[in-house]
């Protein structure tokens, strides 16, 4: 059977694509991006008109695609953790109205912080909305995950997630695909209030959800993703959990792991191989990426029951990423430990492009700011947070998307005058708005600088959705039109943006300066496609 | 068979086209295969790596454990040493020596150089200078693949025919430049090894 070389997150794309899914919705955001952008580019997706444009944010996005669930067709929604909490509204409701058409929630965490601000565990949220969650240890049961998740969220009328890693999401490996699923009819929902969550409704969906969670348990039990597998030496009985599975495995291969293991693709915890693990054995060991999740749950308060080893105690580290290193630590295994890295090695961390509208617009701000005292500047997500390192170090937050406006707005209302806020273009679009609105509504004294380089910059020049759009959405949130001004961010205007700059931070009133100047790394791919 | 291999260079230098190349010339010999990638932050001119694992038996884990790659394949000289921790004892380590200065504290070149040079199983190439001399600095990457050749246990043969196939829609000449590239770096290898 012919082999495809994926990475995790085009393994679920295709997968997606085979099970007859009709529309994906997402924001850009590591490490789920290429999940989105691989359906786009595919060919069956073209053929059957697959809905893959992007939407405005993750809030939008899944509640977009529970609108085509409730439309009887297959729906995804991806997003990166952090995206989670922006869509957590719709997230935790749609477990409540249930489902029509297949849903899946795919959510890539990033442990470790690779390109995040926090490692959240997005298996407490699964568990909080207390639907089934899917985690895959390679890429064949991230493709097949994805196909057969809309048959599992059809069977039990709820969400299911899909919960990756970045190591999953960012890694390649062979995958055979199956057959291509047809799509779904249009078909309405047979209970014409199951989405009405008004209270009295909402109490007897949410009485059907816990009576379904027997059916969630039973459908771990049975899956095909969780099992036991059998070891000689009952001194240690292992849960591996995702991909901590193959860290696990590079240590034993060929099946000759001594210790009985657990391994865990299918939440909720398939209550029978836990037991019989924890009844044959005379201690846990918990392997799970992310936070202890499964430790917790199995550590019980008082802690009398088998002794469980793992994060919590110390065995593995609390914070950070597994690798076979650290498994191999955990069970004692001496390993060779390579060679040491030469001091003079210096750090190459990430920085803005050579060329890059940011650097012109910081370098402007920082002249502008020189005549007040530091710490004024509020970030937000995005390339230009980078201005936090050497040689600008301008900015002072970077929170959460859209929380530059919104924490300008706040220091402003304290008293720090002027408070400015930098945010990208996108960001903008994504949560920026309604923070914008806050400030002209209270007249705030802040200025708020959209650095435009019309595109998702971070995340690989995706489109951006207010692309065009920005000046007629400030004008349309009541900023004063003398108040909004343009100016392309190059070195031979910087003596002009200055000016701009030192006259709108001494205006008493919200202020949008926007910088504009197509991101250099995108204009360099677009040359080289037109070629 | 089993090679277990880390890609090192800076985010921008192209190290997946080597990995892509390679991982051609392992599927054409029915090979398995694992490779992780950095996407991302990084990305933007930070330190980049792919660990990438070839074997004809099942590989488990994506990432390579510490002490036991068998290579280390670097496009920039600084880069080589930042993943010394992965190399086996018996681990090769190649790379270019062109160094690639985004920061403002990189270290002295000489003294970068005279740490790979301390590695008995190391090669210290100029790939960019080959590459030039081939008719494109941008065939550097194939250049720094030929020089990893010699250690990785697959026909030479397949690894210049994945290139042929990568680079097949941009035209005769482009694929007989990176074939050149390959072949000097094996070259330059198998003369300084």
């Amino acid at each position: 059977m012919q082999k495809h070389l994926f990475l995790g997150v085009e393994a679920i794309g295709q997968g997606a694509i085979d099970g007859g899914m009709s529309g994906v919705y997402a924001y850009p955001g590591t490490p789920s991006t290429e999940i989105t952008e691989f359906i786009q580019d595919n060919p069956i997706a073209e053929e059957r008109n697959i809905h893959r444009k992007w939407s405005a944010n993750e809030k939008t996005a899944l509640e977009t695609a529970l609108g085509m669930s409730y439309a009887g067709k297959r729906a995804m929604s991806c997003m990166k953790h952090v995206g989670l909490n922006v869509a957590a509204d719709v997230f935790v409701n749609a477990a409540i109205t249930g489902v029509n058409g297949g849903l899946i929630v795919t959510v890539a965490d990033d442990p470790s912080m690779h390109s995040s601000q926090n490692e959240q565990d997005s298996r407490f949220y699964g568990k909080f909305a207390m639907i089934p969650i899917l985690e895959p240890s390679s890429q064949q049961e991230a493709y097949d995950m994805a196909r057969d998740g809309f048959t599992l969220s059809e069977l039990t009328k709820v969400p299911v997630m899909l919960r990756i890693t970045t190591r999953l999401a960012h890694s390649r490996s062979g995958v055979v695909r199956k057959e291509v699923l047809p799509e779904n009819e249009l078909t309405m929902p047979t209970d014409p209030r199951q989405f009405i969550l008004l209270p009295a409704i909402a109490r007897k969906r949410y009485k059907g959800l816990l009576s379904n969670q027997d059916l969630f348990q039973q459908l771990s039990q049975e899956s095909v993703y969780n099992r036991y597998e059998e070891g000689t030496d009952k001194s240690l009985g292992i849960v591996a959990c995702g991909i901590a599975y193959n860290y696990l495995i590079e240590h034993f291969p060929g099946g000759t792991c001594p210790y009985p293991v657990v391994k865990i693709s299918q939440y909720p915890l398939p209550e029978n191989l836990i037991n019989r693990l924890d009844k044959e054995c005379d201690e846990l060991l918990i392997l799970e990426e992310g936070a202890p999740l499964v430790e917790e749950s199995l550590k019980g308060f008082f802690s009398k029951g088998t002794p469980i080893k793992g994060r919590l105690d110390g065995t593995l580290p609390r914070d950070g990423e597994l690798n076979p290193d650290l498994i191999a630590k955990a069970l004692g295994k001496e390993m060779f430990k390579g060679f040491e890295v030469p001091s003079i090695v210096a750090n190459r961390p990430p920085a803005l492009c050579v060329g890059c509208g940011h650097q012109d617009a910081y370098a402007a701000m920082n002249e502008a700011l020189a005549d007040y005292s530091k710490g004024r500047v509020f970030s937000d997500i995005g390339c230009y947070t980078l201005g936090a390192l050497p040689p600008y170090e301008t900015i002072s937050s970077c929170v959460d998307m859209g929380a530059s406006i919104t924490m300008a707005k706040g220091a402003a209302d304290a008293g720090l005058i002027p408070s400015i806020a930098m945010i990208g273009d996108s960001t903008f679009a994504h949560s920026g708005i309604t923070g914008l609105l806050d400030a002209v509504n209270e007249k705030s004294n802040i200025t708020v600088v959209i650095s435009d380089n019309e595109s998702v910059s971070m995340t690989g020049g995706q489109d951006s959705s207010a692309y065009g759009k920005i000046e007629s959405i400030c004008i349309g949130l009541g900023v004063d039109p003398a108040h909004i001004h343009t100016i392309v961010p190059l070195k031979k205007n910087h003596a002009e943006m200055v000016q701009l700059f030192r006259q709108e931070f001494a205006y008493d009133g919200v202020s949008v300066i926007i910088p504009r100047r197509e991101c250099i790394q995108r204009a360099s791919r677009r040359k080289r496609n037109s070629k | 068979m089993k090679a277990d291999i880390i890609l090192a260079g800076v985010g921008g230098q192209g190290i997946l086209s080597i990995a892509t190349a390679l991982g051609e010339a392992a599927l054409a010999d029915n090979l398995l295969i694992k490779q992780a990638e950095t996407h991302g932050m990084s990305q933007r001119g930070g330190a980049v790596y792919s660990h990438m694992r070839i074997s004809d038996k099942p590989i488990s884990s994506d990432l390579i454990p510490g002490g036991s790659a068998d290579l280390i394949l670097s496009v920039e000289p600084m880069e080589s040493l930042r993943y010394l921790p992965y190399l086996s004892e018996q681990g090769y380590l190649v790379t270019n020596i062109t160094p690639f200065v985004n920061i403002p504290n990189y270290p002295d070149i000489e003294m970068i150089i005279a740490e790979i040079r301390k590695f008995p199983r190391c090669v210290a190439i100029d790939a960019d200078t080959i590459a030039k001399e081939v008719g494109s600095t941008r065939a550097s990457n194939m250049v720094m693949l030929g020089a990893a050749s010699p250690f990785i246990d697959i026909e030479f043969s397949k690894i210049e025919d994945g290139i042929r196939r990568i680079f097949a829609r941009k035209g005769e000449d482009i694929v007989t430049m990176n074939l050149d590239a390959l072949r000097r770096g094996r070259r330059f290898a198998e003369e300084n090894r």
